[in-house]
């Protein structure tokens, strides 16, 4: 089994979760414009980021924490929903049949909703205010880690299952 | 607490979600998709509107509906570590290490203003 040809094999291109809504001949040309998108794609982006949301307040109104403690809650969804968006992006990009509304649903909806850079943003300024700069600097550089360690085991495994079938 | 705020939590969530779809797309348009800039700007405005409402030191209900359910699902770490480790893979490494030093930086940086301005409303 040989890693460096699979991820040869199956390599996406650098976008993001929303390009496929734009992508298209005229894209190239800077132009301001909402995104094209159907109703059911929107309803589905609803429906995934209701239920992300929900799991993440949820959590939030379980567990609270003191301002210089570890914030478990945020530091957990936002792990969990980047290894889930690495496996639903490299899933649905490399593997699956083109689905309009699995991405929007997964990916841009349940990820989305489920993780948040804002709480983060605004946990490590309460860190940094109550001077516990080591915390701040620990719970930013584990946060970022652990994410893109995340979507990189994530991508990985769907890779590797591609190339056994 | 109530049911109907929890109602209140799952539309809030599923109407932030669309609006970042949305103003990602709107950004991307405009700026490209030779950088996440859409991502990045909805991180950045989300953790400015957040930082405000820290300073407005909010009820219980209020900070989770306005802060938690609509900024919370506006913004995302998600989608940021993913198009950071796309970029990486396709061995672009320094726009990928840019998105996550300009996020970090202009995100705190965003949440502080944010907080400052929410503190003298």
């Amino acid at each position: 089994m040989s890693e460096p040809a699979i991820s040869r094999a199956g390599r996406p291109a650098a976008d993001g979760p929303t390009a496929t809504a734009t992508a298209g001949p005229s894209s190239r040309r800077p132009r301001l414009a909402l995104p094209r998108a159907d109703r059911r794609e929107i309803a589905a982006i609803f429906v995934g980021g209701a239920t992300g949301t929900l799991l993440r307040a949820a959590l939030a109104e379980a567990f609270p924490h003191a301002a210089t403690t570890w914030p478990w809650p945020t530091f957990g969804v936002n792990i969990a929903a980047a290894f889930l968006l690495g496996y639903f992006v490299t899933r649905l990009q490399e593997r699956l049949p083109l689905s309009a509304y699995r991405r929007p649903l997964l990916g841009t909806g349940l990820c989305g909703g489920l993780s948040t850079f804002s709480t983060m943003q605004v946990e490590i300024l309460k860190m940094i205010s109550a001077g516990a700069w080591g915390l701040a600097a620990g719970y930013a550089a584990a946060s970022i880690a652990a994410g893109y360690a995340a979507i990189h085991l994530a991508t990985a495994l769907v890779r590797r299952v591609r190339v056994r079938q | 607490m109530s049911v109907l705020v929890w109602v209140a939590v799952v539309l809030i969530g599923g109407a932030g979600s669309v609006v970042r779809f949305l103003a990602d797309g709107l950004v991307s348009s405009t700026a490209g998709r030779d950088f996440p800039f859409g991502t990045l700007a909805v991180n950045i405005s989300g953790a400015v509107i957040l930082g405000l409402l820290t300073g407005l030191a909010l009820g219980h209900d209020q900070a989770l509906l306005a802060g938690t359910a609509a900024v919370g699902s506006y913004t995302t770490f998600s989608t940021w570590m993913l198009e950071t480790q796309r970029l990486a893979e396709g061995r672009q490494h320094g726009k990928a290490i840019a998105n996550i030093a300009v996020s970090l930086v202009l995100g705190v940086a965003a949440a502080a203003l944010g907080r400052l301005i929410g503190a003298h409303l």
